[in-house]
């Protein structure tokens, strides 16, 4: 959307390298909001080390696909299989899960009442039993990767938007996840703000980290991603290569979702 | 239009060459004057709104202030002041006779509490200074927990006295509980497991506290006088009431609160129906169906003590208030903060004590403290089930031919002992307020 504007810096892609091992395999996922068929027939292989950019009009259910990957969203129908456990009714079995999966909110969803550190230490150390120093330790260097280690040891609510984004990724990257699910992370953001926000994005993909963004920033999605999904109505339209998706749209409604967002 | 738009332009156009510096604010007038003209005269309906009011304050202060100086502070009996009075001040003057607190402060304060024995409850509150501190100030030595912890034993032991054995034995009861949630967790299961902490310690409550106390008294004697429940009056019994009330009924206020938001269909009726039954009956009828009622449910033979079914009373009382003042915490936390929990892989228990509810009682700190300032004042009520609170002291007192016809004097003491008491709760809860206060959200 603001495609020119917030250019993100250039990618080296010499480590993002797709391996056969299967990270998520959806197949059949059928999801209601009480009468309302949100996500219907959604088949979906994700491969360890894939970047893929989900995007499509708002109210398409993209959001609610990736929150069902973490079961932030019940399913109702369909079988989801995350780095090789089932999303079932089993609270540990979604615990595990969770613990496996990062997740990186509109809102950021830090909280306001701990400080950075312990925004970032407290998942390690209750659901890992981490040591309280070594969690300390990791903290600090995923801070230092996010590039705002200074602020350790103020409030979320001292920070500006892109800041608390920022630290949310490190929060989630404390838990050493091997899958990070991003719901559009910079839609609440002032434009100068996106760019380091993005930026960040890029170095995790860089390293080879499996990721699945919503996100309306076609800029990442040209530079990083692998594989662009288009949505809408609860469906999966199109699914291509970034260069082929957006050069050469194949269905109609496509067409008209990319000129309407790239036209201006 | 596009040709005088561009000129115009040109007339205004402009670059900033260089930033300005950061300037302090100007120096505003200062000064008594000033002062009084902003905030006392700034407007005429302002100044005749001052005028009134100093006038009002004046007139009230008039009326009371000689009344309650010039009052009578050594006395025998109300027409022993009157006669004092009339000497002093010559006939036609109204002024207080502080005789009567002089004489019976301590029944106000401790009932019939053996005067001997006073040491007791003091010592008691001195303890209770100590337990409460690690709980209420975060930078209190954290070994004092080890008070908070045995400290309900110890007040229980001092106040109502008898073989040191009875609390003892409860206390193990605890230590038990804990330690088949600690150790059999692994072998049994968490559910199994805090079943079996629950049921273990009721049964061994029941059954077995009572003989294993009175085994133990056989065997080493040790205990202090014992003090019964009628003796125990005044702002003591308010106290103990109020106290121990507002210390159960928060923990048993989240758990409702918790269990009204839960998914469960039993927890969630159940805590529905406790909540809005409690709330729906005034607490007088709490309190008569304590004294009069409980004893046709409870098997024959129990004899409950009349203080403490009224504590129980009271407690599940203020619970319910408790739990609708913390639902209100946790329905205003954004669904993010729980979704936020979720995500990092955090269990239900662990979202809520480490997230969900700091947030949420923070946010309720202002209505739990009014509810618990409300529970503690209701204590009076407990004067009509036969209790001998302060009011219940004070008609005691004017019951009596030496102080018969005294009011204001009473009231006037029984108000400031709770006034002391309820101002440092609200004292404490704006503190904490600016405490925890880091920012907006």
């Amino acid at each position: 959307m603001t495609d020119t504007a917030t250019k993100p810096r250039s990618v080296n892609r010499s480590q993002m390298k797709v391996s056969d091992e299967v990270a998520i395999e959806i197949t059949d996922m059928n999801k209601w909001f009480g009468t309302f068929h949100v996500l219907r027939d959604i088949n979906l292989t994700v491969n360890q080390g894939e970047r893929i950019v989900i995007c499509g009009p708002s109210g398409s259910g993209k959001s609610t696909l990736i929150r069902c990957i973490n079961a932030l969203e019940e399913h109702q129908q369909g079988k989801i299989v995350v780095d090789g456990t089932e999303l079932s009714n089993d609270l540990k079995n979604i615990d595990k899960i969770r613990s496996e999966v990062g997740m990186c909110f509109q809102h950021f969803n830090l909280f306001p009442h701990l400080t950075i550190l312990e925004n970032c230490t407290l998942a390690p150390i209750w659901v890992r039993k981490t040591p309280k120093r070594e969690a300390e330790e990791t903290a600090m260097y995923f801070l230092e990767k996010v590039k705002i280690p200074d602020q350790a040891n103020k409030y979320p609510g001292q920070l500006s938007g892109g800041q608390q984004q920022r630290v949310a990724i490190a929060r989630s990257l404390c838990m050493r996840p091997r899958i990070m699910l991003f719901d559009e992370p910079t839609s609440a953001l002032d434009p100068e703000m996106i760019k380091e926000v993005l930026d960040t994005m890029i170095q995790l993909a860089e390293e080879g980290m499996t990721m699945l963004c919503v996100t309306h920033e076609m800029g990442f999605a040209r530079q990083v991603a692998n594989r662009v999904i288009f949505m809408d109505a609860g469906q999966i339209i199109e699914q291509n290569e970034p260069e082929e998706f957006f050069n050469n749209p194949q269905s109609d409604r496509t067409k008209l979702f990319l000129s309407q967002i790239l036209g201006h | 239009m596009s040709d005088t738009h561009s000129e115009s332009a040109l007339h205004t156009a402009y670059v900033r060459k260089e930033m300005l510096p950061e300037r302090d604010p100007p120096a505003s007038q200062k000064g008594a004057v000033l002062w009084m003209r902003e905030n006392l005269f700034s407007s005429i309906p302002n100044a005749i709104m001052t005028v009134v009011s100093l006038y009002v304050i004046y007139y009230i202060l008039a009326g009371i202030g000689p009344w309650m100086i010039g009052g009578i502070w050594d006395a025998e009996s109300l027409t022993e002041c009157r006669a004092i009075r009339d000497e002093l001040y010559g006939h036609g003057r109204e002024v207080a006779c502080w005789a009567v607190i002089t004489d019976r402060w301590h029944q106000l304060l401790f009932g019939f509490y053996p005067q001997d024995l006073y040491w007791r409850p003091i010592l008691t509150l001195a303890l209770f200074g100590v337990a409460v501190a690690p709980v209420l100030f975060e930078n209190a030595p954290r070994p004092l927990l080890i008070v908070t912890a045995i400290f309900p034993f110890v007040a229980y032991f001092l106040l109502w006295g008898g073989s040191v054995w009875g609390p003892a034995a409860v206390a193990v009861g605890f230590i038990l509980a804990w330690a088949i949630l600690t150790y059999t967790q692994d072998i049994l299961g968490s559910l199994a497991a805090t079943l079996a902490a629950i049921v273990v310690p009721l049964l061994y409550w029941l059954y077995l506290v009572g003989p294993v106390a009175g085994w133990l008294h056989g065997l080493a004697p040790i205990g202090i006088e014992a003090v019964g429940s009628d003796e125990i009056g005044g702002f003591l019994l308010a106290l103990v009431i109020g106290g121990t009330g507002i210390i159960l009924s928060l923990p048993i206020g989240i758990l409702l609160a918790l269990g009204r938001q839960s998914d469960l269909f039993i927890i969630n009726k159940c805590s529905v129906i406790f909540i809005e039954v409690i709330r729906g009956v005034p607490l007088i009828v709490w309190l008569f169906t304590a004294s009069l009622l409980l004893n046709y449910f409870l098997p024959p033979g129990t004899n409950f003590d009349l203080m403490l079914r009224v504590i129980i009373m009271v407690t599940l009382f203020a619970s319910a208030y408790i739990a609708e003042v913390v639902r209100g915490g946790l329905a205003a936390l954004p669904r993010g903060q729980y979704e936020g929990a979720d995500s990092l892989g955090l269990n239900y228990w662990q979202s809520m004590q480490l997230i969900v509810l700091p947030q949420a009682l923070k946010i309720s700190i202002p209505g739990i403290v009014s509810t618990f300032i409300g529970l503690f004042k209701d204590t009076t009520l407990v004067v009509f089930v036969g209790l001998s609170d302060p009011i219940g002291f004070s008609n005691l007192i004017r019951a009596t031919s030496e102080w018969n016809g005294i009011y204001w004097e009473l009231f006037i003491f029984i108000g400031i002992c709770f006034w002391i008491f309820c101002f440092s709760m609200s004292r404490y809860s704006q503190w904490l307020e600016r405490k925890l206060n880091t920012g907006h959200r």
